[in-house]
């Protein structure tokens, strides 16, 4: 079928930029994408480190006053918010981003400019629950969990749970759009062969996480909606005396925020089931073990919400059930780590830095789910409820799970994206800096919290016998700063300094490392065909069949006109636009100029669609080298058909 | 080879690796999402039910049931009407597609007006309010969000069908100048028809049907009535054949995907109206025993 040329009617041309500002703000590449979630992520968790190094300023000493008692509690309500939301989930993204059409052997995901529009309304999202700081009103201060009734006017009648549920609600938003394209990718765009028991594990994780997301985000998509009501329109789901009832938040809160932990966790198990084998010289010990227990893990995930509000009264049924569902779930969890030891048990282990996290990955994360399940036995939740204890669980999973899974991740996949390697020395220094300052800033709270200090204390007195234990997780704290400090700074060094690394330095077995470093922005120049599990592995070592598929590939593309790729555009960043300027203006209370705002996006939208994915074709075996100046295609400005083309 | 292309498989996408295409495999899950997001606001309806504090109102006296069966069963008739344009242009016959989206819009409008009129009732007759009470609160939140997503769908519905329009060789954005007119005539002429139409059954159950209420009504809303038929001779005029266009049987799985939520929405609204309305008469709210 012929298309005639169209020149579109638009209000932006379409943009051509392929470097320099432009070429960012309008990119639709996966690989740029996800760099750029990395770097904002990257910001943030430096952002919530620092607010973390504040309270453990603020309770180095008994009946310290640095700071007040309300900025506090912003700090930890902002705290958790930034690690969460915008440290922990982005980065996980911009692994999704950079890796997983790497490792299925696609070239872009399945809505490139659906893909941007995420990462642009993260950042809007991320803008709004942050604008705080800068205002009289004061950053959110109800807690990361916002539990009801201290979000409502009586509690909080400044704006600052506005912007926490306006801001939580746009994040929302990106998470379920990226989740939609991540599951639609990794279901219809692996290569010829890559059978789903042939995915790598990660891309197996990211696809269950996908799916988490997606059916756990609406829970307090609408918990949050009813808040902003109440606040907002003067209904009254929390508002006790209309007949409300706060608990109801609890309940829709933790429906999402029980499944969003193994949101936080599962890319972790990810990063360290690629990284384990690597460095052990073999493949996963029990893949589709592993690859089960994940979705098992997912799925309990989503009966055992209640575990949080064992002190809330539920009665014995309730209690016993969720108890019994969270002692369940430690099982498939073990399952995993059992599977990681395998892995290692007689494996050439080779101790690189990626290695060392990872290994302090599998002992940290052990080590929370072993308190996880002392916390599934509800009488004995009942004593740890609320303490130091629950804080030093929590963070033995997020850090010493999630975190060290994504420190061992950026340094393993640093040389593919920016083609040198970290510097191996400093990288070694850094591991040791995090590894001690962790257990110290952590281990002394799991006493702390069985000795009676509650969680969220601005100050305690000196005859609690908190003093000693409250001034080592300082000290641990300070001493983990210093290590992400090294950590950080040895990564920027290493992007100017670094070793140059060739296309697979570490011997890998998934696709990503079949490509040069950094990856060109097509990704593949022939389209892999995928034979066994660790699918680069096959090809290192069937180099004659690989080569003489891929010459197939290459000439039966090329007869198509070559690698299609799709154009930039400008629309996923002006709709994102337009709805921070609808969050911002909705959380003052300016409707009018919301909805303004919202009719802007909603119209830039429309023009997305008519625009259509465009493209153009590349050449890179006749370019030799330059290989990107691409032609356009003819019809480009086709509209937003189906038409195979 | 290109002798077999010219037969397309409506279902299937070969350039994907599970054969579904992309679309529609990514509007399956939007609507698994979906379905969480109505599921919280049922259950926050339903559990606040079991709970109704003093002067909760009761939702069996309030209700209007007649009518609400009769838009659930428009609702439906829509589904019907959606499954044919689907199918219209999966043969790739254009025309019979937009006769069938435009009947499609026209009930999802009927739905609309008929929750309009409810909710006015509610408000100015009956005094529920959503500040009022938590009744009020929890209906309308989750009516009025089903409501909002038949808008969206029906909002839908008139972009696809003017985007019908686009002619074949169109050359530089007049089309697109063409379709914003089209779409302005088009909401011109359904708000029109609408509040003209609501007009009318206020004012007859106000007074009943007879000739001083048919003066009193065509001296206020006459200019209405004028103006909503101007307005689909309009849409009449800018509906004509001219010419081939570019859409066809390539655009199925666009239409199909939009189809896919209209009958979600459609489901949906099975479940409300079972839970939140006839729920009410087998086992009326109250204190749990």
């Amino acid at each position: 079928m012929t298309t005639l040329p169209v020149k579109p009617f638009l209000l932006f041309r379409r943009p051509t930029a392929r470097t320099g500002l432009i070429a960012w703000l309008t990119t639709v590449d996966h690989k740029k994408i996800g760099v750029m979630y990395g770097l904002f992520a990257l910001s943030f968790f430096l952002l919530g480190g620092v607010e973390a190094l504040v309270i453990r300023t603020q309770l180095i000493v008994p009946n310290n006053h640095l700071i007040s008692a309300h900025f506090y509690s912003e700090l930890f309500t902002m705290h958790g918010t930034t690690m969460i939301f915008l440290a922990v989930m982005p980065l996980n993204s911009a692994f999704f981003n950079l890796l997983v059409p790497l490792q299925i052997g696609a070239r872009d995901v399945a809505f490139p400019r659906l893909n941007a529009f995420s990462l642009w309304i993260f950042v809007a999202g991320a803008v709004i629950l942050n604008v705080g700081w800068f205002i009289k009103a004061g950053a959110p201060a109800a807690g990361w969990f916002g539990y009801a009734p201290l979000t409502s006017k009586t509690y909080t009648p400044d704006i600052s749970a506005d912007l926490w549920t306006v801001g939580l609600q746009v994040l929302g938003l990106s998470s379920i759009v990226g989740s939609l394209n991540f599951i639609t990718t990794i279901i219809n765009l692996r290569a010829p062969g890559m059978t789903m028991m042939r995915l790598p594990v990660f891309c197996w994780m990211a696809l269950i996480t996908s799916f988490l997301l997606i059916l756990a985000l609406p829970s307090i998509a609408i918990a949050l909606i009813e808040v902003i009501f109440d606040r907002h329109f003067g209904t009254s789901f929390f508002e006790v005396s209309n007949g409300g009832q706060p608990i109801l938040w609890q309940h829709l809160f933790w429906i999402f925020g029980h499944p969003e932990v193994y949101i936080l966790i599962l890319p972790a198990m990810g990063y360290v089931s690629e990284i384990l084998p690597t460095f052990s010289g073999k493949p996963l010990f029990g893949y589709p073990i592993v690859v089960f227990s994940g979705a098992l893990i997912g799925f309990i995930g989503f009966g055992v919400w209640s575990h949080h509000m064992f002190t809330t009264g539920m009665g014995t049924v309730a209690t016993s059930a969720f108890a019994l569902a969270t002692m369940a779930i430690a099982v498939p969890t073990g399952v995993k780590i059992f599977n990681w030891i395998g892995t290692l048990w007689g494996g050439q282990l080779r101790l690189r830095t990626p290695m060392m996290f990872a290994l302090g990955f599998l002992w940290l994360f052990m080590m929370g789910g072993f308190s996880g399940i002392m916390h599934s036995a509800a009488p004995a939740d009942s004593q740890q409820h609320n303490s130091y204890f629950v804080v030093a669980h929590f963070h033995y999973v997020l850090i010493g799970g999630a975190t060290f899974g994504l420190l061992a991740a950026m340094h393993y996949w640093f040389p593919k994206f920016f083609g040198r390697l970290v510097d191996e020395f400093w990288g070694k220094v850094s591991f040791w800096t995090i590894f001690v300052g962790f257990n110290a800033t952590f281990f002394p709270m799991h006493f702390l919290g069985l000795n009676g200090m509650p969680r969220r204390t601005w100050t305690y007195d000196s005859n609690m016998g908190w003093n000693g234990a409250n001034f080592v997780s300082t000290m641990g704290a300070y001493l983990l700063g210093v290590g992400v400090l090294i950590y950080v700074v040895t990564l920027l060094w290493s992007y100017f300094k670094g070793r140059a690394a060739g296309p697979d330095p570490w011997d890998a077995r998934t696709l990503e490392w079949s490509i040069p470093s950094p990856p060109p922005v097509y990704n593949f120049a022939a389209i892999p065909m995928v034979h066994a599990r660790d699918a680069w592995w096959y090809e290192k070592h069937h180099p004659e069949e690989t080569a003489r598929e891929q010459t197939a590939h290459v000439r039966e593309e090329a007869a198509h006109g070559g690698i299609h790729l799709p154009d930039q555009s400008w629309y996923p960043l002006a709709s994102a636009g337009s709805l921070l300027v609808a969050g911002l203006f909705f959380a003052v209370s300016n409707y009018p100029a919301a909805i303004g705002a919202v009719v802007v996006m909603v119209a830039a939208i429309y023009l997305w669609s008519l625009e259509g994915p465009g493209g153009y074709h590349l050449h890179p075996e006749g370019a030799a080298g330059s290989g990107l100046a691409g032609a356009p295609e003819p019809g480009s400005g086709h509209e937003n058909s189906s038409s195979p083309s | 080879m290109s002798v077999a292309a010219v037969t397309i498989d409506h279902h299937g996408d070969p350039s994907t690796a599970t054969g579904i295409p992309n679309k529609k495999l990514l509007f399956w899950a939007f609507l698994a999402s979906d379905c969480m997001f109505f599921g919280t606001l049922i259950s926050t309806h339903l559990v606040y039910r079991l709970h109704p504090p003093p002067g909760n109102p009761v939702p069996t006296q309030i209700f209007n049931i007649e009518l609400m069966s009769f838009s659930t069963f428009i609702l439906l008739m829509s589904s019907l009407m959606m499954a044919l344009a689907v199918n219209a242009i999966q043969r790739g016959n254009v025309r019979s597609m937009r006769s069938s989206l435009l009947v499609t819009i026209a009930f999802g409008l009927i739905f609309l007006g008929c929750q309009v009129f409810e909710f006015n009732d509610f408000v100015f007759e009956k005094h529920v309010t959503i500040t009022n009470s938590i009744f009020g609160s929890t209906f309308f939140t989750l009516t009025g969000t089903h409501g909002t997503h038949v808008a969206i769908g029906v909002l839908w519905l008139t972009l696809m069908y003017i985007r019908s329009f686009k002619p074949a060789t169109a050359v530089g954005g007049g089309w697109v100048m063409r379709a914003v007119v089209h779409l302005l005539v088009f909401a011109a002429a359904v708000l029109l028809a609408m509040y003209a139409t609501l007009g009318f059954a206020h004012a007859a159950l106000a007074s009943g049907v007879n000739w001083t209420m048919l003066a009193a009504y065509s001296s206020s809303y006459g200019s209405a009535v004028g103006g909503a038929f101007l307005a689909a001779g309009g849409l009449r005029v800018l509906g004509m054949e001219q010419g081939p266009v570019d859409f066809d049987v390539r655009n199925a799985d666009d239409v199909e995907s939009m189809g896919l939520y209209w009958h979600f929405v459609d489901i949906v609204w099975i479940v409300i109206f079972t839970a939140v309305y006839l729920l009410e008469y087998v086992f009326p709210a109250g204190p749990v025993r």
